[in-house]
């Protein structure tokens, strides 16, 4: 799959350096006890700067919701079509959520509710992204 | 000539009360070019520019309202197609025309400046620059008049569409994604209204029970009302009645979101004047006047809305007009929620409960008589998906029906008060009209 390429930036830097080691690093705000993704500047809730660290948490969700992209925007996606995308919610924190493609599971064939697992997929060399599979 | 870019006119917060303007600024004019698919590349009569400058002339026309009265512009400058146009929504890199049409100006972008400039109007003192869409344009303008920065005041919606496929350009040609971007293009998300709503109606549909075509009464029933706009594409160009077979015969663009329901892109302008009641009161139309306006633009806790965060939003959007307004559902007579993109109108519905449709109730509403004769005259406009993606013709329904010149649209209930919005439940804009000043 052809997928876009992300383009690191200073702030998602150290979420992308640990997605290319394989593992699984969102911000943490230690004021409100609460994760956040994507990336932000501040704490969304509390608007502390200095509460947020880096924190890796297990790669485990449930499936909320799914469409499959059959007519598209993305001209890099166009020979993937049909293609799942999924929204999947975090359980260490169901505020979260993550897109995915299920690699491994057929159009048309996602089961929602289902649990998932992350996985680590290159795009380019040298880059990873995080993507989800369903959990046998 | 140019007004105050940080001008603090936003009703954007909870808890703000009644407006302190209401009813004390009107709408006196509409004006709306023809509906062009497309701009041919040719037609100078037909350009974004010369359909604007036509959509000013008659909002101005239908006040009786001469260029010199004319003090404040307000003209959205921005493609509708956003950072994706590529060659549907920028004329460059072909080569431009004699002035004025020798750059995008005029011909793909249209602002206050171009505007002024080409229509000789010589007393403008407010002309904002960066100005948003028309969803939070049309309350910039009631609270400058409110407020006394300008008297007489053309709000200018152009929406242009060119050659070419929309939105296959620009970013969504790239095969990097940058910024936001890389949170969500990279899995297939190009952005957009669809992307914001089709997640969380598929939790609305197993949350509340429901099937995506569902959606096939009111989406018809748009088509219908866009046929009965005179000035509206599908009228103009003969576009049959969608029927409910062809809605659930249609091919899918974003599984299961159909391709009736999203709104065809046009090259189309729009213009409204607005000014203070007291000077509405001399003009050619009866005055439809401004009871509040507010905004909302609301940040989602992660990558993409779900429902529990759009329901929140829309109720909060929803407190927030009654609250502005000093009314309640059940003293709105008019509902023209935005529609581009079919799953997203039943949010608004619910939030504003219109009509009493509580959560999940929507489709059940839909499934009735929601024609603009019957009882519950929902999205009188017939709104983007009956008239293509002009996104005003809510605003210019709850006016008509205000006044009673919506012609075969023309309710049968009530119409003394008119809700209207372009907005997502994450962002944009309402504005309540009423008959009466008070």
């Amino acid at each position: 799959m052809p997928k876009l390429i992300p383009v690191p930036d200073a702030l998602s830097k150290p979420f992308w350096d640990a997605v290319n080691q394989r593992r699984l690093v969102l911000q943490h705000c230690a004021a409100c006890n609460r994760l956040q993704y994507p990336p932000q500047q501040a704490c969304q809730v509390c608007n502390s700067a200095a509460s947020l660290t880096w924190k890796e948490v297990e790669g485990r969700g449930h499936i909320a919701a799914s469409i499959v992209i059959e007519d598209g925007r993305l001209n890099r996606r166009m020979p993937d079509q049909p293609y799942n995308l999924a929204m999947v919610t975090l359980d260490a924190d169901q505020r979260v959520n993550f897109y995915s493609n299920l690699p491994g599971t057929p159009p048309y064939k996602v089961p929602v509710g289902a649990a998932v697992e992350v996985m680590f997929e290159e795009v380019a060399p040298g880059q990873l992204i995080h993507e989800w599979r369903v959990v046998a | 000539m140019s007004g105050p870019d940080r001008y603090q006119w936003r009703r954007d917060k909870d808890g703000l009360g009644v407006w302190e303007h209401r009813g004390k600024v009107a709408v006196a004019g509409v004006g709306h070019s023809p509906v062009d698919r497309r701009w041919d590349g040719v037609s100078m009569d037909k350009t974004l520019g010369a359909y604007s400058i036509l959509a000013c002339q008659k909002a101005m026309d239908d006040a009786g309202v001469t260029p010199d009265q004319i003090d404040g512009v307000i003209c959205c400058d921005s493609h509708i197609a956003g950072g994706s146009g590529g060659s549907a929504s920028q004329w460059a890199p072909r080569p431009y025309f004699p002035p004025p049409y020798d750059s995008e100006w005029g011909l793909t972008l249209v602002n206050a400046k171009w505007l002024i400039e080409q229509m000789h109007l010589p007393n403008v003192k407010f002309a904002p620059t960066g100005v948003p869409t028309i969803s939070e344009m049309v309350g910039m303008a009631a609270q400058a008049v409110g407020d006394g920065v300008c008297s007489t005041c053309l709000v200018i919606y152009p929406t242009g569409n060119l050659e070419g496929r929309y939105r296959r350009g620009g970013e969504n040609a790239d095969d990097y994604a940058r910024g936001a971007r890389q949170w969500t293009a990279p899995w297939g998300n190009h952005g957009g209204n669809d992307f914001i709503n089709i997640f969380p109606h598929g939790q609305y549909c197993r949350k509340y029970g429901g099937k995506h075509d569902d959606l096939a009464p009111f989406v018809v029933n748009q088509h219908r009302n866009g046929l009965l706009t005179p000035w509206g594409y599908n009228a103009t160009h003969n576009v049959p009645q969608l029927t409910v077979e062809d809605y659930v015969n249609s091919r899918y663009i974003l599984n299961p979101l159909r391709l009736w329901d999203c709104d065809r892109p046009v090259n189309a302008s729009a213009a409204y004047l607005f000014t203070t009641a007291e000077r509405a009161r001399d003009m050619r139309q009866k005055p439809v006047y401004v009871l509040n306006h507010s905004q909302h633009n609301f940040r989602k806790r992660s990558t993409q809305e779900d429902l529990d965060e759009i329901e929140d939003w829309t109720d909060r959007a929803a407190r927030r007009m009654y609250e502005g307004a000093g009314l309640g559902p059940a003293e709105v007579d008019i509902f023209n929620p935005y529609d581009g993109y079919a799953p997203m109108a039943q949010f608004f519905l619910e939030g504003f409960q219109w009509h009493g449709v509580k959560r999940g109730d929507a489709f059940a509403f839909y499934a009735g008589d929601i024609r603009v004769e019957g009882p519950h005259p929902f999205c009188s406009s017939g709104g983007n998906l009956g008239n293509g993606r002009t996104r005003t013709a809510m605003y210019t329904d709850c006016i008509e029906q205000l006044r009673g010149t919506a012609g075969a649209r023309q309710v049968k209930v009530r119409a003394e008060t008119a809700l209207g919005a372009f907005t997502t439940p994450s962002s944009g804009g309402w504005i309540m009209f009423g008959k009466h000043p008070s």
